[in-house]
């Protein structure tokens, strides 16, 4: 029935959509005709060689229509070549060759706002002919932030033809959210139900616009029954979106958890090995996360085909670097120290200084870009609004792998077995022959080295510079604190819990008073058990 | 009673303390303020302000030794303790700015900025000079009380306390660098005019803070030999060196350690309330754990538990610093860290125990 009320220019695109063999494969082929047409005939012309672009359904099509678009489309004189000039040079349009040097004399092709308009639904009409349903659904969402009436034709016919559910789903809510304008109010009432299944932010407050008064006194929406299906699907909405808030936030409860996690747990080994708090623990961390930027600087320079894969090499060079500086530290200073835990203190925190600025004076002052992997950049819409980063799971998923290495390694290795020895009881596993300053030395470097992974992950989501470890020295203490001394379980519902609590505080009380309260939290956590949530049950007594 | 001053310092140690008085009370600031800028014997303006600054660094010092030396905690929050004093009186003395400000108003300059309408009720009757120095005992007391009684009565001890100490100057730290929490933030207070009537860029007003600092010193130093000597002292000495003992002794740590805890809070907020006018401006970097960890390595430096060791301690270190970081800055985070890895490692007993260890031989 609608079909009647369209232009002609209209059915005629609608008509190259269908009759041009759309999504399997290519019947026509992007030809340097076409591209002239473009690029030097009127505006009808042009149009038309538009249209010609979106029935050839060719990916090659979409970065000219796009570049058209952008201003970034360019044509040599006498418009045997068309030329794509953007901040990274020019290449030809039909060919993807790099030209180099840029031709001289290349002229913008410019376009009116009817040529304009005629633009955007051909390129999502393009895209939504794409194989890929990838494509096919980022068209659909753009579509319904548009929600212009242009479209509509161009929705009901992808409609019909489209298979997969998502995208199906996606250009209902933009068929629907262009019918909310319609006057019929039997299709505003039915697109107000459609639209109840959103979890966009934007229809949400398209919706609520409707039924607020105007200065007027007047309802944007003059039919009540629409108004009363529009409360009850903002409802629906609401509670929807709040869902996807609150998964949100436990998401990235556990992401700053498992950050602290890898922070604390080679601070748990140590501290409940020997009793003593590395104050240069953080600066461990933060050699990690150089030792990452030094590996993927010689990628870039060496090897940038593989340059995906440094995290492979830095992950075991981050472990060994700060392994190493571990026990250098533990064999120079904290060994003599033994005894001592409050000198100890002190003293590592002398090697934190000089490590910072060791740092400093190599690196200098200024953060260091430490660039993602590709396949860690963006991230996963499990809903509209919730897009969980690549980045953030990885470092979950490490943080676990990393956890699940270290119980192996306490309680399925020899090492770990005379580790659990001493931290119980140092004199008794003395005398039972279990070699305790070794044990010691290769403890700190596990845990050093530790930190260092931890290091390395941190590099991938924040920034690395010489107070890098300084950030998170306070909140990893916490963690041991709070999870008890030399526990790994502790330490873990430690980080988890103070990860989660901080980031359900934080919308309510703001960054600062949640650190605050987390602070208040332990301290009356402590006076009910003053070894920590996960304490070693004996009956030793200390002095 | 004779017997009494002897056992609080010998013969000797009078005539040092004496000495030290004449030296820091009289001579130097007559040396500032009566010569003039030509003498070669004149005290110029800067290194009396940077000796006043060093004098309150003292007290601090002394402070930590009287908690960390004899009752065996290490604090790495008196930094916050300080830095209460600190902004107790320096709330004072923005008050005595009176309209002279910025924007002529009688609310300080930065609260006219970030667009508060009246003082907040924790500010009010700060242009009070005595309900001010009421404050700067106070709520370092008040809060060393609250924080020390819960702590000691669950038994945290050792590194677990000094970690939660640090955790509380650093939550402290993010509540004052906020804006809307009426400190100051970021740049805190600064741009002091008066104290008293007396403005704050007369020589002689300086002096006689100096002479107030020096003064102050002396009697925190008779106060702690005084606590140090007593029966209190030698629990407290019992205290670090076999605290379960003590427990089956009968005695009941808990109000010692508050007490020797909370007075040192009060040490340090005093001292905090005598740097502010003289070095002009407070702001949250004083609480940051940084500094309350180096306040550890002055008491360890000049020799702990022996009350005059840190005095000498914070001298050394913060002459160094003021020398490191006018001729080489860059070296200074070196130099600082070697000296907390050498003093613990080779010079448990600090410079005083260095100056033993010759006599003996």
């Amino acid at each position: 029935m609608n079909f009647f009320y369209f232009s002609l220019l209209r059915a005629f695109l609608l008509c190259l959509l269908f009759t041009g063999g759309v999504w399997s494969h290519a019947v026509h082929a992007i030809t340097p005709e076409i591209l002239k047409t473009l690029s030097t005939g009127d505006n009808s012309e042009r149009i038309a060689a538009i249209d010609a672009l979106v029935s050839t359904a060719d990916v090659d099509a979409l970065p000219i229509l796009q570049a058209l678009l952008d201003g970034t489309l360019h044509v040599v004189p006498g418009g045997e070549k068309v030329v794509i000039l953007d901040k990274d040079g020019a290449h030809d349009a039909l060919t993807k060759q790099v030209i180099d040097p840029i031709p001289a004399g290349l002229e913008k092709i410019t376009i009116n706002n009817r040529v304009r308009r005629i633009l955007d639904s051909a390129l999502a009409a393009l895209k939504l002919s794409f194989p890929d349903p990838r494509i096919r659904f980022a068209a659909a969402e753009q579509l319904q932030d548009q929600a212009s009436e242009d479209f509509q034709p161009l929705i009901e016919a992808a409609l019909k033809k489209e298979q997969d559910s998502d995208v199906r789903a996606a250009l209902s809510l933009a068929k629907a959210g262009i019918h909310l304008k319609n006057t019929d109010a039997a299709l505003r009432l039915e697109a107000v139900r459609v639209l109840a299944r959103s979890s966009r932010e934007s229809t949400k407050a398209a919706l609520l616009a409707l039924i607020e008064k105007d200065t007027s006194g007047n309802y944007p929406e003059p039919d009540p029954a629409v108004r009363a299906e529009i409360k009850r699907s903002l409802a629906e909405i609401d509670s929807r979106l709040s869902t996807a808030e609150y998964i949100g936030r436990v998401f990235s409860g556990i992401s700053l958890g498992s950050v602290l996690l890898l922070a604390a747990l080679g601070l748990a080994i140590t501290y409940g090995l020997m009793g003593v708090i590395n104050m240069a623990h953080g600066e461990l961390l933060m050699i990690g996360a150089y030792t990452t930027y030094m590996v993927q600087v010689l990628f870039k320079s060496y090897w940038p085909e593989i340059f995906d894969a440094y995290l492979l090499v830095a992950l075991p060079a981050a472990f060994i670097v700060s392994a190493l500086v571990g026990i250098a530290m533990e064999r120079s200073v904290i060994r003599y120290l033994y005894g001592r835990p409050l000198e100890t203190l002190l003293a590592t925190w002398g090697i934190s200084l000089i490590l910072i600025q060791t740092v400093r004076t190599i690196f200098g002052a200024q953060n260091v870009e430490v660039v993602n992997p590709a396949w860690m950049s963006g991230g996963f819409a499990l809903v509209s609004n919730l897009v969980l980063p690549y980045n953030r799971i990885a470092i979950i998923v490490f943080s676990m792998i990393v956890l699940v290495l270290i119980w192996v390694l306490l309680n399925r290795t020899r090492l770990g077995l005379f580790v659990r020895a001493v931290t119980q009881n140092r004199t008794m596993a003395d005398c039972a022959g279990v070699p305790t300053r070794k044990v010691d030395m290769w403890a700190f470097g596990l845990g050093s080295g530790v930190a260092g992974l931890g290091g390395c992950a941190l590099s991938q989501i924040g920034n690395v510079g010489p107070d890098l470890g300084q950030s998170y020295i306070v909140d990893s203490f916490m963690v041991v604190v709070l999870g008890g001394v030399g526990q790994i379980a502790g330490t873990v519902f430690a980080a988890l819990g103070l990860g989660v609590i901080n980031k359900f505080l934080e919308p309510y009380a703001g960054a600062v008073l949640a650190k605050i309260f987390i602070l208040v939290f332990i301290i009356i956590v402590i006076q009910k058990r003053p070894q920590g949530l996960f304490a070693l049950k004996g009956r030793t007594v200390e002095n | 009673m004779t017997q009494y001053f002897s056992n609080l310092y010998g013969a000797r140690g009078w005539v040092a303390l004496g000495l030290f008085g004449l030296l820091f009370v009289i001579v130097i600031p007559a040396l500032n303020l009566f010569l003039p800028e030509s003498s070669v014997l004149r005290v110029p303006d800067y290194a009396l302000s940077l000796i006043g600054k060093i004098m309150c660094y003292a007290i601090v010092a002394m402070a930590m030794d009287l908690i960390w030396g004899y009752a065996g905690i290490l604090s790495l929050g008196h930094g916050l303790f300080f830095a209460l004093g600190g902004y107790a009186c320096g709330m004072y003395l923005m008050r005595m700015i009176g309209t002279e400000g910025e924007y002529g108003s009688t609310l300080p300059d930065f609260m006219v900025f970030l667009d508060w309408k009246e003082l907040p009720w924790y500010w009010q009757g700060t242009d009070m000079f005595l309900y001010a120095m009421l404050l700067v005992v106070l709520v370092p007391g008040l809060l060393a009380f609250i924080f020390g009684y819960f702590a000691f009565r669950s038994r945290i001890k050792g590194v677990y306390f000094s970690i939660i100490t640090q955790a509380l100057t650093f939550a402290f730290m993010l509540l004052f660098f906020r804006n809307e929490t009426g400190f100051g933030g970021n740049n805190g207070f600064t741009d002091f005019k008066r104290i008293l009537g007396y403005s704050l860029t007369d020589p002689a007003t300086r002096a006689g803070l100096f002479i107030a600092t020096a003064i102050f010193l002396m009697a925190a130093l008779l106060m702690c030999r005084f606590i140090v000597v007593s029966k209190l002292g030698r629990v407290l000495t019992a205290i670090r060196d076999a605290e379960s003992r003590l427990m089956f002794c009968g005695y009941n740590p808990l109000h010692y350690k508050l007490f020797a805890w909370t007075f040192s809070a009060v040490l340090c907020g005093i001292a905090g309330a005598l740097y502010v006018p003289q070095v002009g401006i407070i702001n949250p970097s004083e609480m940051s754990p940084a500094n309350s960890i180096e306040i550890a390595i002055w008491a360890a430096v000049g020799g702990r538990g022996t009350l005059v060791g840190p005095l000498l301690g914070a001298g050394l270190v913060n002459g160094a610093k003021s020398w490191f970081t006018a001729a080489f800055p860059e070296y200074w985070l070196f130099f600082l860290g070697f000296i907390f890895i050498i003093v613990t490692l080779f010079l448990p007993q600090g410079v005083i125990g260095l100056l033993k260890r010759f006599k003996k031989t």
